[in-house]
């Protein structure tokens, strides 16, 4: 190696290039530990002090057959030193520990993009189970790339050589080398990761210093080794972010928080019920540690009966929280009518996956927002939100809780598998900063019936067992409007139906008046999503914004009832796209609800939108 | 269950509410609905304590008659709604109300979980081995070759036994009456209620209009004495007319057998005496079918443990911490950074 080649290796970021921002992507073997390598990756570029945002892609298989396309596990991220809004759609950097994930990922690779690949999982076998003729790192396939090859596996397995470890343990070291090797690309710091796996290892030291050590030597081989031409580290400047205190969230986290939030706001318990389902169990898992917050949660017998113990939960004075995607959520329908018909609040979360029944439940998708609407037999309105992001989840939750409550309704939550899984900076709330959310348990007999109702609200009256005077009976049995006692009178029965519709409705008299998230209220195009399509939508929307196009994004959390506003701001545009990763269901909602010509952009791959695929819808719009 | 002295004793009546009864005359569930009242007034219930929660079905109007709180579900799953009702608030006595194809077919599910978690409430299955208010189609309890609108040429599947299938799912309390024999039934109710964790009582009633009778086979008067068999803790399993018969264990077969004291050698020593704590007994008492055999009624088992919603209790209260605990520190803990 000569003295300028290792001259310009040192980590001094003048001698690095310097990019505004970056997308790398970690694929290997479900057993090799992708989504930890990403995860670690993602903390020491959060306290490199950038914006991020990431994308854990994994297969349905719990441990897929080593070295198949159907095992590899996937972990995205995009970050740097502007704001990020999506975890980005070609990468920069794939890190290929086999040729499976090559096989897999190397259609997202920018051209010129640089492949780690580690040789020493390239042997025959391997690639014939990847389905590979010939070896393409030897083959002159990768030419439009640019190619990092390393017999990572030896690699490894002499870094840790004196620890003592099994053959089979000293190779599990191999992500750790790979990360150390990416951090020096990067130039990210090592000592988070090194102190996360002693404390990981606590019981077993020796495994923690052979990771540490794995980390190191990759770390030491990409500063030393003459790296091929064209390749070489780069430095991604700090974001400007806002002051204050974070962490890195997941959706699920988020919700489990901001859930917790609402009712501590609410100074009342939370009873959370659910069934495990795919990707909908991080929430139980996440909330089922807060039992010293007042949170109670039971893992019921199946979706129904966690609906259930939900409602006798709300009925009983605590919160009732219940969560699923949407195959459970389908078993949940019968009881969310009944919360609805003797008007009890809860909360629904609805964690969306791909698929008709079974599906693709490890793959996301939006296409449960008709079944959250309008998914019930009989007329049963009730309220619906969307999160859009990891952490916006949190703000959605206690929303939730608040309407939930001040309605005595139930609220459903829509996010999905990619909002749950991804994970983004998150600038830590003061929970001081949040208004109360009044609870008026009713204990006064005087006049009381279990359907009085608040002249504003139109909700009616909480009473909790256990309260004297209040002995009352309800059930799904139709009741006086005047009563409460069980009624099949015809008269009665519509003006019970148009008070539930009503009361509903009312809450757009509660809630923000729809914005508009960047762009003019009127003009030629607006591109209006919901959910997790926001980083797509916000960055495509700036994107040709900047190339002068007259397109805005409109992007609602509030998806029923619609913010008051909502018609007529749709209307001052001559055209509506609605991108969704659905068939089509908010743009016929919106159609059916304003008659507005709004058009749809649908994807159902079970993967997010690409920012150009945004772009390219927009452009043909307003180019045609 | 903080059951404090009542201020004053209510009485049966007082807790009837003002809604009409709408059950068919003759309905074995008014029979059931006046003992459940005697018993409440009895053990002295505190009606702003007492919560009836059921499903759907005749057996499920139950809660609009008594003058306590009332949730009245949806089909099979009061079980769920009254486990998320005592995780909310503990302290309820909580009474479920179900009929046989509420409690066993729709919602046999739900049954079987309240049973094994043991939650603290009492469970009362209405057997009339029919369904009721959908007009009398054959249930899971109804015996094979039931003629039914939806089995016109009699019903094919093997019937269920209530009592069985509780002690099958680990319940711990199973106790059984009669809707008619109001001199009965309320203490068993009284037992259940005494009971810590899910008492499971099965009552036979009778559906006048779908399935008139159908117990008359160890119900009616003639056969009565002889096809009933009152278990008493502490007691030979006696039962006939004049007490002359009894049931001994065959160690041979390990099935119990009808006997008569004094004939063919037996005595009385060789009747077998009734350990409620003893869950083979009350195994082989809920397998007694008639005419064979008489119908065992009364607390079959009774065999304490902890209660699900005790356990929750205690875990919550082994977690709370003495000050309450600061939100903003839930959200901090783990890796944080600053940026100034
Ligand atoms: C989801 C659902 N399915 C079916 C019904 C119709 N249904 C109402 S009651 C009932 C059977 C009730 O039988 P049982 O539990 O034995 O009670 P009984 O009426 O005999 O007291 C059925 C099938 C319903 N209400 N809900
Ligand atoms: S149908 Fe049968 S169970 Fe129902 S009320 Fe009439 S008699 Fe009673």
């Amino acid at each position: 190696m000569s003295n300028t080649a290792l001259a310009e290796k040192t980590s001094d970021p003048s001698h690095r290039e310097t990019v505004e921002s970056a997308v790398v992507r970690f694929a290997g073997d479900s057993g090799d530990g992708m989504q930890l390598t990403g995860g670690q990756f993602t903390l020491a570029t959060a306290f490199a002090g950038n914006d991020l945002s990431t994308f854990p892609d994994f297969p349905a298989e719990i441990r897929a057959p080593a070295g198949t396309t159907f095992g590899v596990s996937s972990f995205q991220i995009n970050f740097g030193s502007r704001v990020i809004k999506t975890a980005g759609d070609a990468f920069d950097m794939l890190i290929a520990m086999n040729p499976a994930a090559l096989k897999v990922e190397l259609h997202g690779l920018k051209q010129g993009g640089v492949i780690i690949a580690d040789t020493g999982s390239f042997g025959e076998r391997d690639l014939r189970k990847a389905g590979y003729d010939a070896n393409p790192l030897e083959d002159g396939s990768l030419d439009g790339y640019h190619l990092v090859a390393l017999d990572i596996s030896k690699l490894t397995m002499e870094a840790v050589k004196d620890t003592g470890l099994s053959k089979q343990e000293a190779l599990r070291c191999k992500n750790m080398w790979t990360l150390g090797f990416v951090y020096w690309m990067y130039g990210r710091d090592r000592k988070p990761t090194a102190d996360w796996l002693i404390a990981k290892f606590g019981k077993r030291p020796d495994v923690a210093a052979a990771n540490v050590a794995a980390m190191d030597a990759g770390h030491t081989v990409a500063e030393t080794m003459e790296l091929p031409d064209g390749v070489h580290g780069f430095h991604v400047d700090a974001a400007d972010i806002a002051p204050g205190t974070y962490r890195t969230v997941t959706g699920a986290e988020a919700l489990a928080w901001g859930l917790a939030a609402g009712t501590h706001l609410a100074d009342i318990k939370m009873v959370f019920a659910s069934y495990p389902i795919t990707p909908a169990s991080q929430l139980l898992h996440s909330l089922s540690k807060m039992i010293d917050h007042n949170v109670v949660t039971f893992q019921a017998e199946d979706e129904i009966a966690a609906a259930c113990a939900a409602i006798g939960a709300s009925f009983g004075g605590s919160l009732g929280v219940t969560s699923s995607s949407g195959p459970g959520i389908a078993l949940k329908t019968e009881a969310i009518g009944l919360a609805i018909s003797t008007e009890l609040p809860l909360i629904i979360v609805n964690s969306q996956r791909a698929g008709p029944s079974t599906g693709m439940p490890t793959k996301t998708e939006q296409s449960d927002l008709y079944q959250a609407v309008l998914g019930r037999n009989a007329d049963s309105p009730l309220c619906v939100l969307a999160a859009r992001s990891p952490a916006d989840c949190f703000e959605v939750a206690i929303e939730a809780v608040r309407i939930a409550i001040k309605y005595m309704t139930p609220v459903f939550i829509l996010t999905d598998g990619y909002i749950g899984n991804a994970a983004e900076p998150w600038s830590i709330p003061d929970i001081n900063d949040y208004a109360k959310i009044p609870v008026n348990f009713r204990t006064d007999p005087d006049g009381f019936h279990p359907f009085l109702r608040d002249d504003d609200t139109l909700a009616r009256v909480w009473a909790v067992p256990g309260t004297p005077g209040l002995e009352h009976r309800i059930g799904g049995i139709e009741r006086d409007y005047d009563s409460g006692n069980i009624s099949y009178d015809p008269d009665n029965h519509q003006k019970m139906t148009d008070t539930r519709f009503a009361k509903i409705e009312g809450i757009t008299k509660d809630i923000p008046a729809q914005g508009v998230e960047d762009g003019n209220t009127s003009g030629k195009l607006a591109v209006v999503g919901w959910g997790s399509t926001y980083g797509p939508i916000s960055r495509a929307v700036a994107n040709l914004q900047a190339e002068g196009l007259d397109v805005s994004h409109i992007h609602i959390r509030h998806l029923w009832p619609f913010p008051e506003n909502l018609g007529g701001l749709l209307k001052g545009f001559e055209q509506v796209l609605v991108p969704e990763m659905n068939h089509g269901q908010l743009v016929n909602v919106l159609r059916a609800e304003y008659l507005v010509p709004a058009e749809g952009l649908n994807k159902v791959s079970g993967q997010p939108f690409k920012i150009t695929e945004i772009e390219d819808a927009i452009r043909a719009r307003l180019e045609s | 269950m903080n059951v404090v002295t009542p201020p004053e004793k209510l009485t049966p009546k007082d807790f009837a509410t003002d809604q009409e009864v709408r059950w068919c005359p003759g309905c074995g569930d008014y029979a059931i609905l006046k003992g459940v009242q005697k018993t409440l007034a009895d053990i002295g219930a505190r009606p702003e304590n007492t919560v009836f929660v059921s499903g759907i079905g005749c057996a499920a109007r139950f809660p609009y008659y008594v003058k306590t709180y009332g949730f009245h579900t949806i089909h099979g799953r009061a079980p769920a709604f009254a486990t998320g009702l005592k995780l909310a608030n503990p302290n309820l006595d909580i009474w479920v109300v179900s009929g046989d194809g509420d409690a066993l077919s729709i919602g046999g599910n739900h049954l079987f979980h309240l049973l094994r978690r043991n939650v603290d409430l009492q469970f009362l299955l209405f057997n009339n081995e029919i369904y009721g208010l959908t007009k009398g189609q054959y249930s899971p309890t109804s015996r094979q070759g039931t003629r039914s609108p939806s089995t016109p040429w009699g019903s094919l599947d093997n019937p269920a036994s209530a009592t069985v299938f509780a002690i099958g799912a680990g319940a711990r309390f199973i106790a059984r009456g009669i809707d008619s024999n109001q001199k009965h039934l309320p203490g068993v109710l009284a037992r259940a209620h005494a009971h810590k964790g899910t008492s499971f009582v099965e009552i036979f009633q009778n559906c006048k209009v779908y399935n008139d009778g159908v117990f008359e086979n160890f119900t009616g008067r003639d056969v009565a004495s002889d096809r009933q068999i009152y278990v008493e803790h502490g007691k030979p399993l006696i039962f006939g007319k004049d007490g002359e018969k009894g049931l001994r264990l065959n160690t041979q077969t390990l099935a119990l057998e009808a006997v008569v004291i004094g004939e063919n050698g037996v005595n009385e020593t060789d009747i077998l005496v009734h350990d409620e704590t003893n869950r083979m007994i009350a195994t082989l008492l809920a397998h007694m079918e008639p005419p064979a055999m008489p119908v065992a009624l009364g607390v079959l088992y009774c065999a304490p443990g902890q209660s699900y919603d005790e356990e929750v209790t205690d875990l919550v209260h082994s977690h709370t911490p003495a000050e309450k605990p600061d939100f903003n520190k839930l959200l901090r803990a783990g890796r944080t950074w600053t940026v100034d």
